[in-house]
């Protein structure tokens, strides 16, 4: 590992020219795929996802249904191409790690009970990787599932926060979360700020976790705000094509 | 529907209190407030809100005439596609043929098509239609398209104003099943006019005088009009 990286200079910037309560640029478009329900394309920094919602639909097999409440499964996967050397295509422990998370955190806010024995699947496609990824996903599906009319309580919303050169800062970069101490994703229901995801990796401390934490939501928020802002854009669009 | 500016609401968004207002369709209450629960514009009619969505599956109601493909023949019946988030049964003793046990795949079939009532629904969301009313058969012949269930509404039109106009102007049998399939029957040419003109309505469900632009439409090329 390279110890003479500079994760901070001396002015208090990062390596990108971010501060460190910055966020990288978000843009997102709602409804882009044509064949899903609901669809969303999402570029978070470096980071390009595809996320599609089908459903609800029946569960199949059958074994897997509820019969009380759909259930939401995520599918989170990176193209061979997504990172610099080349992934080897197909589902991995990370990959079914991220999809189990991301699965849990959709089944908090999407209104199950009024489709019982359904699916709801979320497919997340990463075109192109670069740190943070699951949040870029997470918040992907949030627009997606929006896009599809699927009842939910609020739409949720993803951001990480880390600690690197033992400063907390906001929404790593690829060289921040690969030399950094410790990275910190979350994701909240922006209405109420309950927590749907948190998981670390590395060190931190009490203190430097609760700062952290605080800053991921505040993240969140701002997040949250271009998502909607994503999906008024479309429907506006739609309903003023005269 | 009344005049003023619809709406688009987001899930999530506060829509009001549950003092003054009462919670419709599309909402749900949390906290004393009521709560829109998908993408949709907004509607609020005598002090209930509702949401009404953009997209999203058939919910069925019953007593809706729906139009569903079987999906599989089973000894008691079969299980049909609706369009539903699950699919509907159909029992041998609600189609109009006296069939004998473990017979069913000789009336009915994996793909055949059936104009069919949602008889009814149980607390678990199952489905159960029947054919067992008028008008309602195996289809045979014509063609059946797909388009979102919320702009059933305004495909048949106040009062089946559209519906009526549309076969006003262009020779063909149409039946709007509210689960958002539509079978149209008649020449290649009357069926290739009908599903433009049913195109355009869904891209335009939401702007206002939608009948009168579709009616000019269709006077443009009109060949017979009855």
């Amino acid at each position: 590992m390279e110890l003479d990286i500079k994760l901070i200079d001396d002015n208090g910037k990062r390596m990108d020219g971010r501060s460190a309560e910055e966020l990288r640029k978000i843009k997102i478009e709602a409804g882009v795929l044509h064949r899903a329900d609901g669809s969303c394309y999402l570029e978070w920094g470096g980071n390009k996802v595809f996320a599609a919602v089908y459903g609800p639909r029946e569960a199949i097999p059958r074994h897997t249904q509820n019969p009380l409440r759909a259930i939401v499964s995520a599918r989170y996967n990176m193209a061979a191409f997504s990172v610099e050397d080349r992934k080897r295509p197909g589902p991995d422990r990370r990959s079914r790690e991220i999809s189990k998370v991301i699965s849990e955190a959709l089944e908090k806010v999407v209104l199950t009970e009024q489709f019982p024995r359904s699916a709801i699947d979320v497919n997340i496609e990463v075109l192109d990787a670069e740190a943070g990824t699951r949040c870029a996903g997470l918040t992907a599906a949030g627009v997606a599932l929006a896009d599809a009319g699927i009842p939910m309580k609020d739409i949720p919303v993803a951001c990480a926060a880390g600690k690197i050169a033992g400063q907390i800062v906001i929404d790593l970069g690829k060289e921040e979360d690969n030399f950094g101490d410790a990275d910190l994703p979350v994701a909240i229901s922006p209405r109420t700020d309950e927590i749907l995801l948190l998981q670390m990796d590395g060190h931190l401390t009490v203190e430097e976790f609760n700062k952290a934490l605080d800053l991921a939501i505040k993240g969140c928020h701002k997040a949250s705000e271009i998502q909607k802002k994503a999906i008024m854009d479309k429907y506006q669009s739609v309903k003023g094509a005269e | 529907m009344s005049n003023e500016e619809r709406k688009i609401v987001l899930p999530s968004q506060i829509l009001g209190d549950i003092k003054s207002d009462k919670a419709g369709r599309g909402t749900f209450i949390e906290n004393g407030k009521i709560i829109s629960e998908k993408l949709g514009i907004l509607n609020a009619n005598s002090n209930y809100i509702n949401v009404i969505s953009f997209k999203g599956r058939y919910e069925p109601t019953v007593d809706d005439f729906i139009i569903g493909i079987v999906e599989e023949a089973l000894s008691a019946g079969w299980l049909v596609d609706i369009n539903a988030p699950s699919p509907a049964f159909l029992h041998v003793n609600e189609v109009p043929w006296d069939i004998e046990f473990g017979d069913t795949e000789k009336y009915l079939n994996r793909g055949d098509s059936i104009m069919a009532k949602v008889s009814q629904i149980d607390e678990l969301k199952k489905f159960q239609i029947t054919l067992k009313d008028r008008n309602l058969y195996k289809i045979k012949g014509g063609h059946i398209i797909e388009v979102e269930p919320s702009r059933v509404p305004r495909i048949i039109g106040k009062k089946g104003s559209m519906i009526t106009l549309i076969k006003k102007y262009i020779r063909c049998r149409i039946f709007v099943g509210q689960n958002g399939r539509i079978w149209v029957d008649g020449d290649t040419e009357s069926i290739e006019r009908v599903l433009q003109t049913i195109y355009k309505i869904e891209s335009e469900a939401i702007i206002y005088g939608l009948t009168n632009r579709i009616e000019e439409l269709l006077k443009k090329d009109a060949k017979d009009v009855r």
